[in-house]
């Protein structure tokens, strides 16, 4: 299969992502926002991590507007799947593809450690290779993660499983203590109703490989793959 | 057409906690400010709009900020349109 990593001005994990998208026999290929269609034989778009336009505004606030977008949105609703981490799951907020915003943290400090997450749902293209309430260690790297929503949509995504991770202690507990960031619920990711739309703050591509430290973050390129060799 | 120079300020909702705005608290009442409560930090935007009357003006800065320049979700906005 084959991943297509979205590049604007001021994205700086675009090549992170791009090496995971290259393991497992898969291919990856950038796409510069300025381009106005999605290569056909792209399977699954990556919003990569950075400070796209600066931040300016809010994060992720004009990156929406890009060319590149436009076209997201569309692959996002014919049901293919969009992954957007960190910056990128702020550009989902802002594009509406994803529901809620993300604030800065309540600590007001920028956060670089690594975190435990729940892995909530395993029935999503982001998950299925990963155990019923698996813990992953992933890293997050943000300033503004801290997950807002109103409390109508907070029980939305309950209702629909929406509510892919969530930071937690090394043994799975979910509590106030795991929560780096005061993110509501301790929400660390989520997904849309259709499941194909994934936003998620901690950095996958980052524990993509053993020789990185760790490689809990395979799961997630794994079950992409699955998800695409499988359909 | 005339020009109308519009003052936008943005603030985040009530029923969301401004961190940034509470640490300036602590700070006012370090410095013994004790008669300062409840800040709150906000963006302001200027812009200078071409309309034909200021209730046009208004429409567009307030249509502006619904699409881009505040995030409805989280963000209020005031708009004040001048001459």
């Amino acid at each position: 299969m084959k991943f297509g990593v979205i590049v604007f001005p001021g994205s700086n994990c675009d090549r992170d992502a791009f090496f995971a998208g290259n393991l497992e026999g898969n291919t990856a290929e950038f796409i510069w926002h300025k381009e106005t269609t999605i290569p056909s034989d792209i399977d699954c778009i990556i919003i990569p991590g950075g400070f796209s336009y600066g931040d300016y505004l809010r994060c992720g606030a004009i990156s929406r507007f890009s060319n590149i977008m436009k076209e997201v949105v569309k692959f996002a609703n014919s049901g293919k799947p969009v992954i957007g981490i960190c910056n990128g799951f702020q550009i989902l907020t802002e594009a509406g593809l994803l529901p809620g915003a993300l604030l800065r943290n309540q600590s007001l400090s920028f956060i670089c450690k690594d975190v435990y997450l729940k892995v909530n749902n395993q029935d999503t293209p982001f998950t299925n290779q990963t155990a019923e309430n698996q813990v992953l260690r992933i890293p997050i790297a943000h300033g503004e993660g801290n997950y807002y929503a109103d409390e109508e949509t907070l029980a939305e995504l309950k209702q629909h499983n929406q509510i892919v991770f969530q930071y937690c202690d090394e043994n799975g507990e979910v509590n106030d203590n795991a929560n780096p960031n005061g993110s509501l619920l301790n929400i660390a990711g989520i997904c849309n109703k259709n499941r194909n739309v994934l936003g998620m703050m901690p950095h996958p591509e980052r524990y993509s490989d053993i020789t990185l430290g760790n490689d809990d973050g395979l799961h997630i390129f794994k079950s992409i793959t699955n998800f695409i060799n499988s359909n | 057409m005339k020009k109308y120079k519009a003052k936008v300020f943005v603030t985040l909702r009530e029923n969301i906690l401004d961190v940034q705005g509470k640490a300036i608290e602590h700070a006012l009442h370090s410095l013994e400010f004790n008669n300062f409560n409840n800040v709150r930090i906000g963006k302001y935007v200027e812009l200078e709009v071409e309309a034909q009357n200021d209730g046009q003006a208004e429409e567009m800065v307030k249509s502006a900020c619904e699409k881009l320049i505040a995030n409805p979700i989280i963000e209020n906005y005031n708009v004040e349109i001048i001459e």
